[in-house]
């Protein structure tokens, strides 16, 4: 009996992550026709890439904030160091790989483990405490790589990569060109990003957050957020999966970064701060701490929703901010009205016959 | 429960996706073929402007300046007897470049034909980026870094450049002998601000200004000065050059005047508006100079007409440079149609090419609001004459 309920409980965590792949492929191939039939505007088309980035973002995000439960404010930051990272080594590596696949690919790798830095940076010193402190590590982290950035010029010559923190120390040879300019950002950035590789991120990301959640380090990982002290006596290595969880978190923000950065042909570091995190971390708790799928379908829907359409046409544009506000407001309200989850409840009960709800520890 | 809402979260979000793309259908098919004019049979044009910039968020004062101030010139025009007729719609970008791009591409989808915009000045670089690859022309009334037409023949500028300004500044000073110790406070987390500072600093020592103090500060949110100011006080600076917005600028001066320090305050065009600030005592901003391309208080009639009809739109504000940088590229784009043959056949890119070709012709040049004989070079820059005002019994007076 035991063995035959654990053998279920193995194929429902499977499927479950089966099912995630399963949305976010079938959505990909829908839009894919869509685009083909010309069927999608303008507007939703340009959304596409920004909206792998802001669920990678989302899904990253939960990895540390719903299954490690450590409270991160400063998730930007991974991203911003992934897309300027990735943003010069794209414009350096210019001339000698000429692919755009592949270029993006290296310039993505690079955001990772930029990110992935920035992640054991923060995380080796202040995981090891108890307590928020890496809210308030995070939210410093941000702010300080979005003022380094903002006054960092970055060029390259035929003699290699200059950095300086004033425009007049920045002096490059007849050929060079200025990647990064201060407070104006990265200009000129030759824009490489497609759909197609925010899928493949958003899978890789999938596998990886899905794949580390049901691994053995996974329940080392979610232990920790449960009971700390039952965990450390049992003799799980805090610091040690603590770090694992946000650094993998970290560095597929970088990846993520890398992404969005290339997608826009010129990239400011203030669009990194203190609101685009607060803003992540809004889809993912909308979407349902520790909830993969629910980060997805937030992250998706909370940012086509004020670019829909409908949204900017003449009789709502002018409210539509407010609009926005108010849905997010709604969304709060609702999932969290004890009367309508009751209904819910009970429709879902319905539809499961008399079988047992799960704990909310995992919504 | 989960899976319940997340099927149905799913399902939404695909409905949603499919709506997108039935509505866009009816606007449809509008990358091919279709063209600017409409076919009326007696020979109307109707061209459509799209308007991009902030309406909502900390740069909202100056999108909904261009949006208006753009609005009153096409109320103008379409009144008109002219074979020229407007549509405009103006879309919010929040001044943050991914929203922007939207806003850019929901105007595609409404067949815009010329876009106006963006207002500020990081939105605008990437969209110049993306209208130079699917050619549109575009004309920005503010957007003034250097960067938002490097390498773009489609992109032009209503506004001095921010190096273009700080050249002018030094001169300036230099030529009325206003200062010969410079005290420079500037916003480095801002393009514009540092922009105009650099400008100014390479360029004091070549007209014999001395910069003995060149402080700054990180965002228009910082709220004490007083190192800033100490530090241009102890280096004995007798003229403190401000390329910054109002908002801190009005901090700045109430700081100065707390302190008892009163050299003079030489500001950019970022100081218009300082006046109507609210809860600021416009008496602390008496003798402050400023560089602004327009006095809402001239006595002329085409300022005295714009600011009547200003009014009226934005519920009795008084229009700020913005808004008359908006009204002249209005009429910059209807006076460049006028020149151009066969409107109603141009599909955008031909329009594109057009307008480039008018714009840079020798002969093509507006008189506006915001100057007078104004023309552009191929690069996108504009040539008119700077102004610089100072403020007295709280009112502009030109210099």
């Amino acid at each position: 009996m035991t063995a035959m309920k654990q053998a279920r409980r193995l194929r429902k965590t499977t499927v479950n992550s089966f099912i995630n792949y399963a949305i976010v492929i079938v959505a990909f191939i829908a839009v894919q026709i869509l685009v083909g039939q010309d069927m999608i505007s303008n507007s939703m088309q340009s959304m596409l890439v920004p909206v792998c980035c802001y669920i990678v973002m989302a899904v990253s995000l939960n990895l540390t904030v719903g299954i490690l439960g450590e409270l991160s404010l400063g998730h930007a930051g991974f991203m911003s160091l992934g897309a300027f990272s990735g943003i010069i080594v794209s414009t350096a590596l210019k001339d000698v790989v000429t692919a755009d696949p592949l270029r993006l690919l290296i310039a993505m790798l690079v955001g990772a483990v930029m990110g992935g830095i920035g992640g054991v940076i923060v995380g080796l010193p202040v995981l090891r405490l108890r307590g928020d402190y890496l809210a308030i590590v995070t939210l410093a982290f941000g702010e300080i790589i979005k003022n380094v950035i903002m006054v960092l010029y970055v060029g390259i010559d035929g003699d290699g990569l200059h950095m300086a923190t004033k425009e007049a120390n920045l002096v490059l040879a007849e050929d060079g060109v200025a990647i990064i300019k201060g407070p104006m950002g990265a200009v000129g950035v030759t824009k490489i990003s497609s759909f197609t590789a925010g899928l493949v991120l958003i899978l890789i990301t999938l596998f990886v957050v899905q794949n580390l959640v049901d691994s053995r380090a996974g329940r080392a990982i979610l232990s920790l957020r449960d009971n700390r002290i039952a965990a450390e006596s049992c003799g799980i290595n805090v610091t040690k999966y603590k770090l694992m969880a946000f650094v993998a978190s970290a560095v597929l923000a970088g990846a993520a970064g890398a992404l969005y950065g290339l997608n826009y042909s010129s990239t400011v570091a203030s669009k990194f701060d203190f609101n685009t995190s607060i803003l992540v971390l809004v889809y993912v708790v909308l979407g349902g701490l520790g909830s993969i799928r629910g980060s997805i379908i937030a992250a998706a829907v909370l940012t086509l929703l004020p670019e829909m359409s409908f949204m900017r046409s003449s009789s709502l544009k002018d409210y539509r901010m407010l609009l926005y506000a108010v849905i997010l407001i709604l969304v709060m309200l609702v999932t969290n009205n004890p009367t309508l989850r009751g209904v819910i409840n009970m429709v879902s009960k319905k539809f499961k016959g008399s079988k047992k709800q799960e704990g909310g520890a995992a919504q | 429960m989960k899976k319940f809402i997340a099927l149905l979260m799913a399902a939404a979000m695909l409905m949603a996706l499919v709506a997108c793309g039935n509505t866009s259908t009816n606007n449809g098919g509008n990358d091919t073929g279709d063209t600017t004019g409409d076919s009326a049979g007696d020979g109307t044009v109707t061209i459509k402007i799209g308007g991009i910039g902030p309406l909502t968020g900390d740069a909202a004062v100056y999108g909904v300046a261009t949006q208006l101030g753009a609005q009153v010139a096409v109320d103008e025009i379409n009144a008109m007897d002219s074979n020229i007729k407007f549509e405009y719609d103006f879309q919010d970008d929040t001044n943050v470049a991914e929203t922007a791009v939207s806003a850019y591409n929901t105007l595609k989808d409404w067949d815009v034909d010329i876009i106006y915009g963006c207002t500020t000045t990081q939105p605008c670089i990437t969209i110049a980026g993306e209208t130079f690859a699917d050619r549109y022309f575009q004309l920005t009334p503010s957007a003034s870094s250097t960067d938002v037409t490097a390498g773009k023949d489609n992109m032009f500028q209503m506004c001095f450049t921010d190096p273009n300004q700080g050249v002018t500044a030094a001169d300036y000073i230099s030529e009325h002998q206003l200062g010969t110790k410079i005290g420079i406070i500037y916003n480095n987390g801002d393009a514009y601000s540092t922009g105009i500072a650099e400008a100014f600093i390479a360029h004091a020592g070549e007209v014999g200004l001395e910069v003995v103090a060149t402080e700054t500060f990180p965002n228009d949110k910082n709220t004490d000065y007083n190192v800033q100011l100490n530090a241009c006080k102890d280096a004995g600076a007798d003229l403190v050059f401000l390329p910054i917005y109002y908002t801190p600028a009005s901090l700045i001066l109430a700081q100065a005047n707390a302190m008892g320090y009163a050299p003079t305050f030489f500001g950019a065009d970022g100081m218009d508006g300082i006046l109507t600030m609210e809860g600021f005592d416009a008496s602390l901003a008496e003798g402050l100079m400023l560089m602004t391309p327009f006095n809402a208080d001239a006595t002329d009639d085409a300022t005295v007409n714009f600011v009547e009809s200003y009014k009226k739109l934005s519920g009795d504000v008084t229009p700020n440079q913005f808004a008359a940088d908006g009204y002249d590229c209005i009429y910059a784009i209807y006076a460049a149609l006028q020149t151009i043959d066969g409107l109603a056949d141009m599909d955008h890119e031909a329009l594109c090419d057009a307008m480039i070709a008018a714009f840079t012709s020798p002969d093509f040049s507006i008189d506006g609001l915001t100057g007078s004989g104004m023309t552009w070079s191929a690069n996108g820059e504009i040539s008119k004459d700077p102004v610089v005002v100072v403020i007295q019994d709280g009112a502009y007076v030109t210099m």
